[in-house]
Protein backbone atom coordinates (compact mmCIF):
# COMPACT_ATOMS: atom_id res chain seq x y z
CA UNK A 1 0.00 0.00 0.00
CA UNK A 2 2.31 2.79 1.03
CA UNK A 3 5.18 3.18 -0.97
CA UNK A 4 7.50 4.20 1.94
CA UNK A 5 10.53 2.22 2.95
CA UNK A 6 9.40 0.24 6.48
CA UNK A 7 12.23 2.37 8.35
CA UNK A 8 11.00 5.97 7.13
CA UNK A 9 7.75 4.91 8.11
CA UNK A 10 8.58 3.38 11.19
CA UNK A 11 10.67 6.27 12.33
CA UNK A 12 7.26 8.54 11.61
CA UNK A 13 4.97 6.30 13.44
CA UNK A 14 7.18 6.52 16.60
CA UNK A 15 7.79 9.97 16.92
CA UNK A 16 5.19 12.05 18.37
CA UNK A 17 3.03 14.24 16.86
CA UNK A 18 4.79 17.35 19.05
CA UNK A 19 8.30 15.54 17.67
CA UNK A 20 6.78 15.82 13.84
CA UNK A 21 5.83 19.60 13.79
CA UNK A 22 8.95 21.82 12.69
CA UNK A 23 9.60 25.18 14.89
CA UNK A 24 6.98 28.10 14.71
CA UNK A 25 4.01 25.61 12.93
CA UNK A 26 0.59 24.70 14.21
CA UNK A 27 -1.21 21.54 13.73
CA UNK A 28 -4.64 21.49 11.45
CA UNK A 29 -7.24 19.18 10.12
CA UNK A 30 -8.61 21.46 7.51
CA UNK A 31 -6.80 22.12 4.26
CA UNK A 32 -6.84 25.62 3.70
CA UNK A 33 -6.41 27.10 0.30
CA UNK A 34 -4.12 29.74 -0.86
CA UNK A 35 -3.92 31.82 -3.62
CA UNK A 36 -1.60 33.91 -6.11
CA UNK A 37 -3.96 34.18 -8.87
CA UNK A 38 -7.58 32.78 -10.58
CA UNK A 39 -7.60 28.87 -10.21
CA UNK A 40 -6.69 26.75 -13.73
CA UNK A 41 -9.02 25.07 -14.97
CA UNK A 42 -6.94 22.37 -16.94
CA UNK A 43 -8.89 18.96 -18.33
CA UNK A 44 -6.76 16.42 -18.26
CA UNK A 45 -7.55 16.00 -22.03
CA UNK A 46 -5.21 18.66 -23.12
CA UNK A 47 -2.83 18.63 -20.00
CA UNK A 48 0.69 17.24 -20.11
CA UNK A 49 3.58 17.50 -18.07
CA UNK A 50 7.25 17.89 -19.93
CA UNK A 51 10.90 17.48 -18.72
CA UNK A 52 13.40 20.22 -20.19
CA UNK A 53 17.05 19.10 -20.31
CA UNK A 54 19.96 21.98 -20.46
CA UNK A 55 20.70 20.64 -24.00
CA UNK A 56 16.43 21.64 -25.17
CA UNK A 57 15.89 17.92 -25.40
CA UNK A 58 11.72 17.05 -24.39
CA UNK A 59 9.86 14.32 -23.00
CA UNK A 60 6.72 14.45 -22.23
CA UNK A 61 3.80 12.86 -21.28
CA UNK A 62 -0.18 13.02 -21.60
CA UNK A 63 -2.62 12.75 -18.72
CA UNK A 64 -3.40 8.70 -19.85
CA UNK A 65 0.43 7.98 -20.46
CA UNK A 66 1.09 9.73 -16.95
CA UNK A 67 -1.35 7.63 -15.28
CA UNK A 68 -0.20 4.45 -17.16
CA UNK A 69 3.11 4.62 -15.49
CA UNK A 70 3.69 3.12 -12.00
CA UNK A 71 1.39 4.49 -9.16
CA UNK A 72 2.51 4.85 -5.16
CA UNK A 73 0.25 6.04 -2.73
CA UNK A 74 2.21 7.66 0.12
CA UNK A 75 1.29 9.05 3.30
CA UNK A 76 3.17 12.55 4.81
CA UNK A 77 3.04 15.62 6.55
CA UNK A 78 2.91 19.18 4.92
CA UNK A 79 3.72 22.31 5.90
CA UNK A 80 3.29 25.58 4.96
CA UNK A 81 4.81 28.33 5.25
CA UNK A 82 2.35 30.38 7.07
CA UNK A 83 3.01 28.33 9.81
CA UNK A 84 -0.11 25.05 9.40
CA UNK A 85 1.20 21.63 9.11
CA UNK A 86 -1.04 19.37 8.27
CA UNK A 87 -0.29 15.63 9.68
CA UNK A 88 -0.75 12.15 7.38
CA UNK A 89 -1.85 13.65 4.16
CA UNK A 90 -2.64 10.71 1.74
CA UNK A 91 -1.90 11.23 -1.80
CA UNK A 92 -1.41 8.79 -4.85
CA UNK A 93 0.90 9.73 -8.05
CA UNK A 94 3.94 9.13 -9.85
CA UNK A 95 7.28 8.87 -8.15
CA UNK A 96 9.59 12.06 -9.97
CA UNK A 97 11.97 8.96 -10.13
CA UNK A 98 9.74 7.25 -12.87
CA UNK A 99 9.33 10.53 -14.21
CA UNK A 100 13.41 11.50 -14.47
CA UNK A 101 14.50 7.63 -14.80
CA UNK A 102 15.56 7.68 -18.34
CA UNK A 103 16.19 11.81 -18.49
CA UNK A 104 19.96 12.35 -19.38
CA UNK A 105 21.03 15.08 -17.17
CA UNK A 106 24.02 17.50 -15.86
CA UNK A 107 21.52 19.85 -14.64
CA UNK A 108 21.86 20.54 -10.71
CA UNK A 109 18.60 22.61 -10.58
CA UNK A 110 14.78 22.25 -11.71
CA UNK A 111 12.94 25.08 -12.76
CA UNK A 112 9.15 23.99 -12.27
CA UNK A 113 6.26 25.87 -13.83
CA UNK A 114 2.22 25.80 -13.41
CA UNK A 115 -0.85 26.45 -15.97
CA UNK A 116 -1.49 29.74 -14.63
CA UNK A 117 1.89 31.19 -14.89
CA UNK A 118 3.77 30.12 -10.99
CA UNK A 119 7.25 28.74 -10.94
CA UNK A 120 9.34 27.44 -8.00
CA UNK A 121 12.84 26.32 -8.07
CA UNK A 122 14.85 23.58 -5.95
CA UNK A 123 17.84 21.69 -6.28
CA UNK A 124 17.16 18.54 -8.74
CA UNK A 125 18.73 16.09 -5.45
CA UNK A 126 15.17 17.91 -4.02
CA UNK A 127 13.10 15.93 -6.70
CA UNK A 128 15.19 12.29 -6.46
CA UNK A 129 15.18 9.28 -4.31
CA UNK A 130 11.39 8.99 -2.98
CA UNK A 131 11.43 12.73 -2.24
CA UNK A 132 9.11 13.88 -4.60
CA UNK A 133 5.72 12.70 -6.24
CA UNK A 134 3.31 14.31 -9.50
CA UNK A 135 0.23 13.50 -7.78
CA UNK A 136 -3.28 13.36 -8.98
CA UNK A 137 -5.45 12.02 -5.98
CA UNK A 138 -5.39 13.22 -2.50
CA UNK A 139 -7.17 10.81 0.07
CA UNK A 140 -8.76 8.76 -2.54
CA UNK A 141 -10.32 11.63 -4.18
CA UNK A 142 -9.07 13.06 -7.45
CA UNK A 143 -7.42 16.11 -6.74
CA UNK A 144 -9.22 19.42 -6.52
CA UNK A 145 -8.67 22.47 -8.59
CA UNK A 146 -8.38 24.36 -5.61
CA UNK A 147 -5.63 22.23 -4.31
CA UNK A 148 -3.83 21.81 -7.54
CA UNK A 149 -5.69 19.45 -9.49
CA UNK A 150 -5.51 17.90 -12.07
CA UNK A 151 -1.94 17.57 -10.73
CA UNK A 152 0.41 19.18 -8.76
CA UNK A 153 3.96 18.46 -7.26
CA UNK A 154 4.50 17.34 -4.03
CA UNK A 155 7.81 17.80 -2.23
CA UNK A 156 6.74 17.23 1.27
CA UNK A 157 10.43 17.82 2.73
CA UNK A 158 10.09 21.48 1.66
CA UNK A 159 7.65 24.27 2.66
CA UNK A 160 4.61 23.77 0.46
CA UNK A 161 5.01 26.71 -2.02
CA UNK A 162 7.15 24.88 -3.44
CA UNK A 163 4.86 21.58 -3.93
CA UNK A 164 3.75 23.60 -7.17
CA UNK A 165 -0.07 23.21 -8.22
CA UNK A 166 -1.06 22.74 -11.44
CA UNK A 167 1.92 21.66 -12.84
CA UNK A 168 2.85 21.67 -16.08
CA UNK A 169 6.41 20.67 -16.36
CA UNK A 170 10.20 20.98 -15.53
CA UNK A 171 13.14 22.31 -16.93
CA UNK A 172 16.35 20.92 -15.82
CA UNK A 173 19.10 23.57 -15.60
CA UNK A 174 22.57 24.76 -14.89
CA UNK A 175 21.71 27.15 -13.09
CA UNK A 176 19.13 28.02 -10.16
CA UNK A 177 16.39 30.66 -11.24
CA UNK A 178 14.52 31.58 -8.18
CA UNK A 179 10.59 31.77 -8.50
CA UNK A 180 7.47 33.09 -8.27
CA UNK A 181 7.40 33.61 -4.12
CA UNK A 182 11.46 33.03 -3.99
CA UNK A 183 11.75 36.35 -6.23
CA UNK A 184 9.44 38.16 -3.59
CA UNK A 185 10.93 37.71 -0.39
CA UNK A 186 11.01 34.06 0.36
CA UNK A 187 13.57 31.81 0.85
CA UNK A 188 15.35 30.02 -1.80
CA UNK A 189 15.28 26.83 -0.06
CA UNK A 190 12.36 26.78 2.21
CA UNK A 191 13.21 23.60 4.74
CA UNK A 192 10.53 23.74 7.29
CA UNK A 193 13.27 21.92 10.20
CA UNK A 194 15.62 25.19 9.61
CA UNK A 195 12.49 27.35 9.55
CA UNK A 196 13.51 28.81 6.36
CA UNK A 197 11.02 31.31 5.78
CA UNK A 198 12.17 34.43 4.53
CA UNK A 199 15.28 35.85 2.49
CA UNK A 200 18.15 35.53 4.94
CA UNK A 201 16.73 33.24 7.51
CA UNK B 1 -17.76 24.96 -13.84
CA UNK B 2 -17.35 28.31 -12.46
CA UNK B 3 -13.90 29.91 -12.21
CA UNK B 4 -13.11 30.46 -8.58
CA UNK B 5 -11.30 33.56 -8.16
CA UNK B 6 -10.84 34.68 -4.58
CA UNK B 7 -9.86 38.08 -4.77
CA UNK B 8 -10.31 41.48 -3.60
CA UNK B 9 -9.79 45.07 -5.34
CA UNK B 10 -6.48 47.30 -5.42
CA UNK B 11 -8.10 49.52 -2.88
CA UNK B 12 -6.70 46.41 -0.10
CA UNK B 13 -3.05 47.14 -1.03
CA UNK B 14 -3.49 50.59 0.29
CA UNK B 15 -2.92 50.11 3.44
CA UNK B 16 0.73 47.92 3.30
CA UNK B 17 1.77 50.14 0.45
CA UNK B 18 1.48 53.35 2.53
CA UNK B 19 4.25 51.46 5.26
CA UNK B 20 6.44 52.49 1.79
CA UNK B 21 4.78 55.78 0.19
CA UNK B 22 3.56 59.16 0.62
CA UNK B 23 1.69 59.16 -1.82
CA UNK B 24 -1.99 57.62 -2.37
CA UNK B 25 -0.82 54.88 -4.43
CA UNK B 26 -4.46 53.36 -4.88
CA UNK B 27 -4.83 56.27 -7.24
CA UNK B 28 -1.51 55.54 -9.34
CA UNK B 29 -2.30 54.62 -13.13
CA UNK B 30 -0.86 51.54 -14.36
CA UNK B 31 -0.94 50.11 -18.12
CA UNK B 32 -0.47 46.45 -18.31
CA UNK B 33 2.34 45.51 -20.22
CA UNK B 34 0.69 42.33 -22.30
CA UNK B 35 -2.46 43.63 -22.89
CA UNK B 36 -2.75 46.92 -22.66
CA UNK B 37 -5.41 47.92 -20.50
CA UNK B 38 -4.71 51.17 -17.86
CA UNK B 39 -6.56 52.32 -15.23
CA UNK B 40 -6.19 52.76 -11.33
CA UNK B 41 -4.52 50.49 -8.81
CA UNK B 42 -7.75 50.47 -7.27
CA UNK B 43 -8.85 48.10 -10.03
CA UNK B 44 -6.45 45.28 -9.91
CA UNK B 45 -7.10 42.17 -8.34
CA UNK B 46 -5.58 40.93 -5.10
CA UNK B 47 -4.83 37.86 -4.53
CA UNK B 48 -3.85 36.51 -1.37
CA UNK B 49 -3.24 37.87 1.86
CA UNK B 50 -0.96 34.41 2.47
CA UNK B 51 1.90 34.19 1.23
CA UNK B 52 2.07 37.54 0.21
CA UNK B 53 -0.26 39.61 -2.03
CA UNK B 54 -0.51 39.75 -5.45
CA UNK B 55 -2.01 42.15 -7.68
CA UNK B 56 -3.18 41.43 -11.23
CA UNK B 57 -4.51 42.76 -14.49
CA UNK B 58 -8.22 42.53 -14.05
CA UNK B 59 -8.40 41.80 -17.84
CA UNK B 60 -5.58 39.54 -18.38
CA UNK B 61 -4.46 38.37 -15.02
CA UNK B 62 -0.96 39.59 -15.70
CA UNK B 63 1.30 40.25 -12.40
CA UNK B 64 1.44 43.95 -11.39
CA UNK B 65 3.42 43.12 -8.36
CA UNK B 66 3.85 41.06 -5.78
CA UNK B 67 4.26 42.15 -1.71
CA UNK B 68 5.01 40.27 1.19
CA UNK B 69 5.33 41.43 4.79
CA UNK B 70 7.05 39.20 7.85
CA UNK B 71 7.42 41.30 11.16
CA UNK B 72 9.40 44.69 10.20
CA UNK B 73 10.25 43.88 6.81
CA UNK B 74 8.44 44.74 3.55
CA UNK B 75 9.08 43.30 0.21
CA UNK B 76 7.66 44.70 -2.71
CA UNK B 77 8.03 43.74 -6.47
CA UNK B 78 6.81 45.66 -9.42
CA UNK B 79 5.92 43.15 -12.08
CA UNK B 80 6.17 39.80 -13.06
CA UNK B 81 9.76 37.95 -12.26
CA UNK B 82 11.98 40.82 -11.62
CA UNK B 83 14.23 41.53 -8.43
CA UNK B 84 12.57 42.68 -5.39
CA UNK B 85 12.93 45.58 -2.54
CA UNK B 86 12.90 45.53 1.18
CA UNK B 87 12.15 47.89 3.32
CA UNK B 88 12.28 48.27 7.24
CA UNK B 89 8.48 49.06 7.77
CA UNK B 90 8.43 48.60 11.74
CA UNK B 91 4.95 48.46 12.76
Amino acid sequence: MSSLSPGFHGRRRSASLTDRLPPGQYPTESFPVLSAGPTPRVPTETWTFTVTTESGEERAWTWDEMMALPQEDSVHDIHCVTRWSKFDTRWRGVSLDTLLDDVETAAEYAAVHSYGGYTTNMPLEDLLDGKAWLVHTYDGYPLSPEHGGPARLLVPHLYLWKSAKWVRGLRLTHDDEPGFWETAGYHNYGDPWREQRHWGD
Amino acid sequence: MTEVSPHVDGNSLAGPLSDIFSADMTRAWWRCPDCGSTGPLAELHVYGPDPGLTARCAHCSRVALRLVRHEEDTWLTLGGAEGAFRFRTAR
